[in-house]
């Protein structure tokens, strides 16, 4: 049991492998422990605007003369936990896109013209369209993500589930007579998840890319909240007088989404070498 | 698959073109694919009236804020041409588009008094995003050959590894981290380069060169290191092949053999990867004006997003794309043109 845990963590041992999970898992302590040893409350303007780092303010202080290290421990809630709540919600909706376009014949069609409609768009500009049907708010940066990254989903489960179901196991669990709901859930499901779950790093990384790109732009969550692509737009006025204020949260997404994919790349790695 | 044949917008996924079995010339083939194009385009115009209308206010009521009385708001949806049912101001707004007419901005309107058209007020615009996109293409191409084809040649080396890492760590930049820390190197450490480029009206986006720098490598910097690992891969795969081992069992020089026929048919496939990465500069382009104030297509777009101006996006999201749609036309005809294999199933 355990050689095969073992196995499975193999690409841990990679030279990416590792640096990338140690990076996720400083990036990630930091941002579930951080908010506790922030030393102001990230919404107080406690000294002057822009000022440099100094022994209070040891990265210095905002547009808003807010303390930038409070802001930076508590901003990386907002990216993370948003973009995996929006990578849930397209494996939900992109496995339930795909493998009913792939079991059900009649639904096939229309499933999957729908899924070439959304992927006829630049992504963000789906994106946009959908915030000036909908106006800003946590709901539509989720369903935004959705739209834009379930059609891959779809259409990844969509091949894999038709090719699975002309296997011998599903055809003799379809003669026993089991109920199609069954049969995806114990024939069908099992067998298509790995490849899917195996790219789950990069879309994780894409969907912070897309999240923390919206609020670069203003159109997701709104101030004061502490969020490092809203910090990243906003103190670009003071980015002569305090760089860090912009460089902080910006190295912090770099590292996180680097450290995922560096992780989402070794495993796709062990994964091709062992097939 | 009616809508088959078109590159996917997906970073991840390149679908190769699927053409029927019938001996035809490439013309027809093009005219087929830039049919299937156009009807892609109505889905999408569809689409984007739609999505944009969807909340329960006019456009009027969402350029003149909550405060306007309603007699204000039925005014200026006269004036706009949207007291119509949705039908028929699709109906309208399409044909219109047709001829050039992208219809008048909500906000301009509305602050104006007199219809304010969307096209004079994006034209110059649209030039500065193509010219910022296609100077990024043209680099776009050489550079992610050069660093593919060296990281293949040199596979599980150091310099592959060098490569092959920072090329993945630039991946995972969105493009307003790149840009930022490119303007924290360039401006704030080096003081070489203006963080903002704004380009002066009237004026074309070329002639202001030191303004193009930073955008066109925050561009670079992700569509560069994209292409490039999938050039890698696909040299290698040809590196591997048969006919590759035939030339070296002839003896032939290592360089003749990547130079002669190594690249030539590694290259075919990497046509349609950089279909994908010109695409996917269409959402960087929008990101990367935003960051540095560039008048472009795609800062005018967040702006109306901003400003509830519903008709100035809808008019900017078609003119996307369309560019967007056909580049994904010409990709296809020109990867049939390039591929011989691909032409006999015409």
């Amino acid at each position: 049991m355990r050689s095969r845990f073992g196995h499975r963590l193999r690409w841990a041992r990679t030279g990416s492998g590792a640096v990338g999970l140690g990076l996720v898992v400083v990036i990630v302590l930091l941002v579930l422990i951080g908010p506790l040893f922030a030393p102001h409350n990230p919404a107080d303007t406690v000294g002057l605007t822009g000022a440099s780092p100094d022994a209070a303010f040891p990265l210095g202080t905002d547009r808003l003369g807010r303390d930038v290290l409070s802001r930076l421990l508590w901003g990386g809630r907002s990216v993370i936990g948003l973009a995996l709540a929006a990578t849930l919600a397209c494996y939900a909706v992109g496995l339930l896109v795909g493998v009913t376009a792939g079991y059900s014949r009649r639904l096939e069609g229309l499933l999957m013209r729908s899924t070439d409609v959304v992927r006829a768009f630049p992504p963000l500009l789906f994106f946009l369209i959908i915030v000036t049907g909908l106006g800003t708010s946590i709901w539509v940066l989720i369903l935004g993500v959705t739209v834009v990254q379930a059609p891959g989903i779809a259409r990844l489960s969509h091949t894999a589930t038709k090719e699975v179901s002309f296997r011998a196991y599903v055809e003799a669990a379809v003669a026993r007579g089991e109920r199609s709901l069954t049969v995806i859930r114990r024939e069908i499901l099992p067998n298509i998840l790995s490849p899917l779950i195996a790219d789950a790093g990069l879309r994780f990384t894409f969907s912070v890319l897309l999240v923390a790109s919206v609020n670069f732009l203003g159109l997701g969550l709104q101030p004061p909240r502490s969020d490092w692509g809203l910090m990243v737009s906003e103190n670009r006025d003071v980015l002569t007088l305090n760089p860090w204020a912009v460089f902080a949260p910006a190295a912090f997404i770099a590292l996180l989404t680097i450290g995922v994919n560096l992780v989402g790349d070794s495993v796709t790695r062990s994964l091709g070498r062992s097939q | 698959m009616s809508f088959a044949g078109e590159a996917t917008t997906g970073p991840d996924e390149i679908q190769i073109t699927t053409v029927h079995r019938r001996r035809a010339p490439l013309t027809r083939f093009f005219l087929r694919r830039l049919a299937t194009g156009a009807l892609t385009l109505i889905v999408a115009s569809m689409l984007i009236f739609a999505a944009t209308d969807l909340l329960p206010g006019s456009p009027a009521s969402n350029a003149l804020g909550k405060f306007a009385t309603p007699e204000e708001t039925h005014a200026l949806n006269e004036k706009l041409g949207f007291n119509h049912p949705l039908p028929v101001r699709y109906w309208n707004w399409l044909e219109g588009a047709a001829r050039g007419d992208l219809g008048a901005s909500a906000v301009g309107t509305a602050n104006s008094g007199v219809a304010a058209p969307i096209w004079p007020l994006i034209h110059d615009r649209l030039l500065n995003t193509l010219t910022l996109a296609l100077t990024t293409a043209v680099l776009l191409v050489p550079l992610a050959l050069l660093f593919g084809t060296i990281a293949a040649l040199r596979a599980g080396k150091l310099a592959d590894h060098t490569i092959s890492t920072a090329l993945l760590a630039t991946i995972s930049l969105p493009e307003f981290v790149a840009g930022t820390l490119l303007v924290l190197l360039f401006f704030s450490l080096l003081g070489w380069l203006p963080p903002n480029s704004f380009i002066p009206p009237g004026s074309p986006a070329i002639d202001h060169p030191k303004l193009l720098v930073l955008p066109v490598l925050t561009l670079l910097a992700a569509s560069v290191a994209w292409s490039a690992r999938l050039v890698r891969a696909g040299m290698l795969e040809t590196l591997a092949s048969e006919y590759v081992q035939a030339a070296r069992l002839h003896g032939l020089p290592e360089t003749r053999i990547v130079r002669r026929y190594a690249m030539r048919n590694a290259l075919a496939p990497s046509v349609q990867v950089f279909a994908v990465s010109i695409q996917a500069l269409f959402g960087g382009v929008i990101v990367t004006e935003v960051l540095f104030s560039y008048p472009g297509l795609g800062a005018e777009l967040v702006n109306g997003v901003q400003a509830h101006d519903t008709t100035l996006v809808q008019g900017i999201a078609l003119v996307i794309a369309t560019f967007y749609i056909l580049v994904n036309v010409i990709a296809d005809v020109v990867v049939v043109a390039l591929v011989p294999r691909l032409r006999t199933e015409l």
